[in-house]
């Protein structure tokens, strides 16, 4: 018997050795796939079981977290939720996150495996590390002036440092307090279905995820392209530019809002924005020359990430020559982000280099410890060093004595380019008002910013002028913030 | 182990008898004891940061339960194996602990002072069993008595409202019992003595109907009942949905007839059968069938969009713990919902202890498993070695069926983890399972060495 009682002890033996296999399938090979199951609500129970770690805005977290004891443990709070709800996000535990709350997630959540001390044996025992701060760029004074500016009016802001692409002020208006959305309660449905119907948009964040269409403003690409490509060697020569201009190969004609523009010079037209000239200018740089320069300065490019995605400003690359004339004076399809606009002024403001404009300076351990920084990085030479000192001067033209006159700021050098940009149907729409400037202080080596703004429903019947009406005070506003150390 | 050095053991040297390590037995129960109340601090210390008020009662309940079955043991039972006890009170301990952790999640509704209460009694009723059975034999006696009572307990619950899809429990007043549990010892005892008594004219008689003596059919005269009584419990069982026992008595069916009777021909007829039942019952039966569904597509809910089910819940708490754990009380195997404490505990334990805690758990299931047998080994009587095989095999089997039906390795059947599990009827009938291993285990330890080899000498010239 003693045989075959050695045999049942083997076939038990089997049993557990099989039991041992299984439970090293499951909770090894498997495990991963098995976390990741989305109707797993470990993610989310362990996910919010800590505080999130906060976005610090100079200095001073603009979140913080909330124990509400329930399943789902910790809430998001906001502090100022409206003001940097572009720059932050929401992170909602029903709706998930977005921008830098979702860009981010990784070190606010503690996910992050570079937060650990020892990385490869924090993945070993899954010990939760507790949330990283999100270090950003934005300097609170420019993004508290350009809310303030915007008041209620529908509108974005964007403002940049030129020599390293920091972004100092991010804002889109109307807004909405991100907390609203935080925790599971019946308010946060409430909350999230008004928002998303909201004919305002609130949740839209017009400057880095709209593009609208960039009117005069785009005169500076053009300008850049027309001096880079030698159609134009002397600012102050007169251009053999008619006026009225007629579109090529139509018989539309393309007036001014302004007197003076038959054979204005370059710089006259800049100065005071001269439809006419800048058509013909584009048409005579030619297709591939305007593309190309557009393209340097960072139009149709999907890939821009501050980190969040930047949707891609527009600038068609095959057209017939009426269809350029327009698009060289940001009409027809051209379409730029507030962002866009702010890194072309920057490019100018920076010896024509565009630096990849970026959000976050560096994510650190709760305690402080870094650990990841975002350096500047250039993006692109959108024009000749000697092209950008030329559009340096003009756009100091502009705001001394032309259009943008609103912008002038006292005991500093500033250079800006107003915009109005007709649309809807017939031009029936409230046009859009633009101002893209930069600015330097008297002492200081360089331009320390760069801004665009632009306001959705400024008063239209001046023109050219609205943007200097309504959008310029409001650069000013930021510049000035951004000058202040 | 030859014939040759176990007869001049037993005629030139003078008995020689193993040491009865009580002392070691006492110590292990102090790690065990200590193991248990560290548990249920650490839940406390992760849950609410503080160690639980009740640490010190609990430890000190369970520390004299350890000790009154230690006693009896050391009294009674001297010369017992001194592994069999302490990992017994491990088990049990560490049951308490998780349901206590898990009871935490639902304050309406505790499970781990009831826990306590029917550990009590297991224990009351292990110590009883050392003191009153003074030689196993006597069982032997009682076959036929076992069998019926076995018969009647297995039927009587199907006079009683189902509890979630299975008519095995009897409720009286709060109270709920599962007879079926019971019968797993009394059908033990039966089929060990029933085997023991023909094993025999079951291995030797009869028609061979497969070549080479593989398989050598019994005469019905000897076959006729045992196959009767076994078809008559599985029946039942199936009728009750009780797949878990059903498939229980028939792995321990098949065992005891193969160590009986040493033909390898009866595993064949018994794989054969269970895969035939198997499949009929899985395909037929709804209950079972749907168990079958979960089992190969534990996911399909989820793409269905209706959450994942109990299957899906459990793996992804086994998923959870990885290879450490969470550690006791920082798990989420509540989310399992219904039956967390008892046919899935394991899954808190996979969560919290992790994959290392769990193959602690397995392998003290397998070295008490392997005590069993080791007693079966050198006992001297066939009853005894069939008893023991068999009171084994069911601890093996039954922690197999679970783990391997809350892991998705079989098909999920509800049993419950032995000693782990909630359950009272569980907790009792296990705590007399391991009686019985004690009092065999001391039976084949108290002879003097060298018997047994005699005894399976004698086994071999018979054949």
């Amino acid at each position: 018997m003693t045989r075959y009682i050695r045999h049942a002890a083997a076939f038990c033996a089997l049993l557990l050795i099989a039991l041992l296999v299984n439970a090293t399938r499951v909770q090894v090979v498997q495990s991963d796939a098995l976390d990741d199951n989305p109707a797993n609500r470990r993610g989310a129970i362990v996910r919010f079981d800590q505080p999130r770690g906060d976005i610090v805005v100079d200095g001073r977290a603009v979140t913080g977290s909330k124990d509400t004891g329930e399943q789902l443990r910790y809430e998001r709070t906001y502090k100022n939720g409206p003001l940097y709800a572009p720059v932050t996000g929401f992170a909602s535990q029903v709706y998930g996150t977005t921008f830098l709350e979702n860009a981010e997630d990784d070190i606010l959540s503690g996910t992050d495996p570079m937060l650990a001390p020892l990385p490869l044996w924090n993945d070993i025992t899954r010990a939760q590390n507790p949330g990283g701060k999100v270090v950003t760029t934005i300097k609170s004074a420019a993004q508290q002036a350009a809310y303030a500016g915007l008041g209620g009016k529908k509108g974005a802001v964007a403002a940049i440092e030129p020599s390293t692409g920091k972004i100092l002020a991010l804002v889109s208006t109307p807004s909405y307090d991100p907390e609203r959305l935080s925790g599971t309660s019946k308010s946060v449905a409430d909350s999230w279905a008004e928002l998303n119907s909201s004919a305002a948009k609130p949740m839209l964040n017009r400057a880095i995820r709209q593009t609208y269409p960039p009117g005069s403003t785009f005169k500076v690409v053009t300008a850049a392209a027309a001096l880079d490509a030698g159609v134009v060697t002397d600012l102050d020569a007169a251009t053999r530019s008619p006026n009225p201009y007629t579109l090529p190969g139509t018989s539309t004609q393309l007036t001014n809002e302004v007197d003076g523009c038959t054979n204005a010079s370059l710089r006259y037209a800049f100065q005071w924005s001269c439809n006419t000239v800048f058509a013909k200018l584009g048409v005579d740089t030619g297709l591939s020359d305007m593309a190309g320069t557009a393209r340097n300065f960072g139009f149709n490019d999907s890939g821009l990430k501050i980190p969040s995605s930047v949707a891609a400003s527009n600038f068609d690359t095959s057209m017939d020559k009426a269809q350029l004339a327009l698009s060289a004076i940001g009409q027809y399809d051209t379409r730029a982000t507030p962002l866009q606009m702010a890194m072309v002024s920057a490019a100018v403001a920076n010896g024509g280099s565009v630096k990849s404009p970026y959000l976050v300076d560096r994510t650190t351990t709760r305690d402080g410890d870094v650990v990841d920084t975002t350096g500047t990085k250039s993006l692109r030479q959108a024009m000749n060093p000697a092209t950008a000192m030329q559009l340096r001067e003009m756009m100091t033209d502009v705001v001394e004595e032309g259009t943008g006159k609103n912008a002038a700021i006292p005991g500093a050098t500033v250079g800006g380019k107003t915009g109005t940009a007709q649309h809807g149907i017939d031009n029936s729409g409230t046009p859009y008002a633009w101002f893209v400037s930069w600015a330097q202080a008297a002492d200081a080596g360089e331009p320390a910013v760069a801004v665009a703004v632009v306001v959705e429903d400024a008063s239209a019947d001046r023109g050219d002028i609205s943007g200097g009406g309504s959008a310029a005070p409001i650069a000013k506003a930021v510049m000035e913030a951004a000058l202040k150390p | 182990m030859t014939g040759t050095r176990a007869g001049t053991a037993s005629t030139v040297v003078p008995a020689v008898r193993v040491p009865r390590r009580r002392g070691t037995e006492l110590a292990l129960l102090v790690v065990a004891v200590l193991l248990s109340v560290y548990g249920y601090c650490d839940v406390g210390l992760a849950r609410n940061g503080t160690v639980p008020p009740g640490a010190a009662g609990y430890g000190a309940g369970l520390g004299v339960l350890a000790l009154l079955a230690h006693l009896a043991v050391r009294f009674r039972a001297p010369y017992a194996d001194p592994l069999l006890l302490p990992i017994a009170v491990l088990l049990n301990g560490l049951g308490l602990v998780l349901i206590y952790r898990l009871d935490l999640e639902t304050p309406s509704d505790e499970a781990a002072p009831t826990q306590l209460i029917w550990s009590t009694i297991g224990v009351g009723l292990f110590i009883a069993v050392v003191l009153v059975l003074r030689d196993h034999r006597v069982l032997q006696r009682y076959a036929y008595l076992s069998v019926v009572t076995a018969l009647v307990l297995m039927i009587v619950p199907i006079f009683f409202p189902a509890v979630n899809g299975a008519r095995i429990w009897i409720r009286i007043g709060g109270f709920s019992i599962q007879p079926g549990e019971f019968a797993k010892i009394l059908l033990a005892v039966f089929f060990a003595s029933y085997l023991a008594a023909n094993r025999n004219a079951l291995a030797y008689t009869g028609r061979t109907i497969w070549r080479f003596k593989r398989l050598q059919l019994p005469t019905g005269r000897v076959l006729g009942p045992i196959v009767a009584i076994w078809l008559l419990s599985v029946g039942v069982l199936v009728l009750e949905r009780d797949l878990g026992t059903s498939l229980l008595f028939f792995g321990l069916f098949v065992i005891l007839l193969y160590v009986a009777t040493g033909r390898t021909g009866w595993i064949a007829v018994g794989l054969l059968l269970a895969a035939l039942g198997a499949f009929a019952v899985g395909s037929l039966e709804p209950h079972v069938h749907s168990r079958v569904t979960d089992w190969l597509h534990p996911f399909a809910s989820i793409d269905a969009g209706q959450g994942p089910n109990q299957l899906a819940q459990s793996l992804f708490a086994f998923a959870a713990g990885g290879m450490l754990g969470t550690g006791l009380g920082a798990g989420h195997s509540i989310l399992i919902g219904f039956a967390a404490k008892s046919d899935f505990i394991l899954a808190t334990a996979g969560e919290e202890l992790g994959l290392t805690g769990l193959c602690a758990i397995f392998l003290l299931y397998a070295l008490l498993v392997e005590r069993g047998y080791r007693a079966g080994l050198a006992l001297r009587d066939s009853f005894g070695r069939l008893l023991a095989i068999g009171l084994a095999s069911i601890v093996a089997l039954q922690v197999f069926v679970i783990a391997g039906g809350v892991m998705g390795l079989i098909p999920l059947t509800g049993m419950a983890m032995p000693f782990l599990a909630q359950g009272g009827s569980s907790v009792v009938t296990n705590w007399i399972i391991v009686a019985l291993l004690i009092r065999v285990s001391d039976s084949a330890r108290a002879q003097p060495v060298g018997n047994a080899d005699r005894a399976d000498r004698a086994d071999k010239e018979a054949r």
